[in-house]
């Protein structure tokens, strides 16, 4: 006679440290496999996009911050794109370098962070996030010399950014590029071919393309499933046009090219840092006509996006002729890219869930928003 | 340098009357205003047909004008590089029900939820249409602008 068995249903988080945040996954288990998920967000529901229709479009710009806390730049980007789409006005060339520049810093900063918790998920504790962690402080530290914070940055401001970056942030940049590349070397050394990692994560959850485009999935985990689409190549913005640079595809679709577009991104951005650093020129950061209180014409709107660390984070902004957004909708890539959860886990292991989930890379602030 | 480009409203609505006739209510420079009765035809219409191919929803996204709420439907193709703006008007307060394109693009899934949690209009056709951000039992959706 056969042993009785039932499935099991699991919580796992809103507490849980691989969650990435306040997550929870409710999860039937048939012994190790899984059998069904379910999803469960909002836990760190602000009301971001409420929030925005009562502060000017100045203002606004904080609660970009507070979204994706591991991309700020690229946040700030996306809305002060957003707006200047909205008025139709173009930031300063310096400035669009510097953005540009800023951005691929944070890209950089945030693929550490998705790639160093990718691996400490698969076991390995400790090392390989310090080596990441490491890295990420000394971008952290120049973001302080620009603006006087970290995380919620505050860089940028529609037509333009904020303030020039001082002296000596030049000199810190290079010599942060000049250790960072040997730095990444050693990351890559220890990681590319390692074959533990290779061994869990290699033919692990693949998202095929077709099912990638029809859950609107972006950002590196569409290119990761084969398909190339940057939208800083498709629809350049600030100075991605008059930069070179490769997109990395995958071509097994699975939890080790999720990881390996990752790390071929960090070194994508350093070629986009350099070529920054060389073309930039002195001029004015911030257009000086745009007034501090923005009033768009009534009825305006407006569609703009980045490609942020995380896929294509949009803003779309209508206006009614206020000092405030009438509406200012966040297009999440982080939510979006969680439509793929069920796919990715349902028939897999138990121990390669939160491998699977840590390969997507979402983060909380901006699920939530 | 390769670059989308977006789709007149006059091109869209043009393909949309041949297609399915009487779907198209108003077109503006780069976008289409459409019944919101027929948005899932008019989804599987612009994602199925090849020279359109709009395989790709970028949001949805819901404003409430009070008068009547916009859905706002950002498309994309991949293959063609082009982009799209489909609207649609939903007039009322109370009871709104608009078809899901949740069976045309999986990509709606949560932002359809979103849009009935905070706004309050329902997608019929939803496999799981319940409140995403906000827990069940929650009065009033936050997103209107007669909420607070």
């Amino acid at each position: 006679m056969p042993i009785r068995t039932e499935p099991m249903t699991v919580n796992v988080g809103p507490q849980h440290p691989s969650t990435h945040g306040v997550f929870r996954l409710r999860i039937t288990f048939d012994g190790e496999e899984i059998l069904e998920v379910e999803p469960i967000l909002g836990y760190l529901h602000r009301g971001s996009e409420k929030l925005a229709e009562e502060r000017n479009y100045v203002q606004v710009v904080t609660l970009t911050d507070r979204l994706d806390y591991t991309s700020s730049m690229i946040n700030n980007q996306a809305y002060c794109l957003a707006v200047e789409k909205l008025l139709g006005v173009e930031p300063p060339l310096r400035a669009k370098f510097l953005r540009t520049l800023v951005a691929e810093l944070q890209r950089i900063a945030s693929h550490l962070v998705a790639v160093g918790f990718f691996i400490q998920e698969l076991g390995a504790f400790g090392t390989p996030l310090m080596y990441a962690f490491r890295s990420r402080e000394r971008i952290l530290d120049l973001f302080e010399m620009l603006c006087g914070a970290r995380i919620t940055v505050s860089y940028m401001r529609p037509g333009g950014v904020f303030a020039d970056a001082p002296p000596d942030f030049w000199p810190a940049l290079t010599q942060f590029m000049h250790d960072f590349a040997i730095e990444f070397n050693e990351f890559e050394q220890l990681l590319l071919e390692n074959e533990i990692l290779l061994v869990r994560t290699r033919g692990v959850s693949p998202l095929p393309p077709e099912m990638a485009i029809n859950c609107s999935v972006s950002g590196p985990v569409l290119r990761a499933s084969g398909v190339n689409w940057d939208w800083r190549k498709m629809d350049p913005y600030d100075a991605y046009d008059k930069v070179e640079f490769d997109v990395p595809v995958g071509s097994h679709w699975d939890n080790y090219d999720r990881f390996w577009v990752r790390m071929q991104e960090v070194r994508q951005s350093m070629r986009i840092i350099d070529q920054c650093v060389a073309q930039i020129e002195p001029g004015p950061v911030r257009l000086v006509d745009l007034p501090l209180v923005i009033r768009p014409e009534a009825g305006a709107e407006a569609y703009g996006r980045v490609e942020a660390s995380k896929g294509e984070l949009g803003f779309y902004l209508v206006s009614d002729g206020g000092i405030a957004p009438y509406r200012c909708k966040i297009r999440s890539p982080s939510l979006i890219n969680l439509t793929v959860t069920e796919h990715l886990l349902v028939g897999w292991k138990l121990a390669d869930m939160i491998v699977s989930l840590g390969s997507v890379d979402i983060n909380m602030g901006e699920v939530d928003r | 340098m390769m670059q989308v480009k977006a789709l007149s409203g006059d091109q869209l609505a043009e393909r949309l009357e041949q297609a399915l006739p009487d779907s198209v209510v108003d077109k503006i420079s780069d976008e289409v205003w459409v019944e919101p009765a027929r948005i899932a035809e008019v989804a599987r219409f612009l994602k199925e047909d090849e020279d359109l191919d709009f395989q790709f929803l970028n949001s949805v996204s819901a404003v409430d004008f009070i008068e009547y709420f916009a859905l706002v439907y950002h498309l994309t193709s991949l293959r063609k590089q082009h982009t799209a703006i489909v609207k649609a008007k939903v007039y009322g307060r109370d009871e709104l029900v608009v078809p899901s394109v949740y069976q045309v693009w999986r990509g709606a899934d949560f932002q359809e939820r979103e849009i009935w949690d905070l706004m309050g209009i329902r997608f019929a056709g939803h496999p799981n249409m319940k409140r995403i951000m906000l827990w069940e039992g929650f009065e009033g959706h936050p997103l209107r602008k007669d909420y607070l």
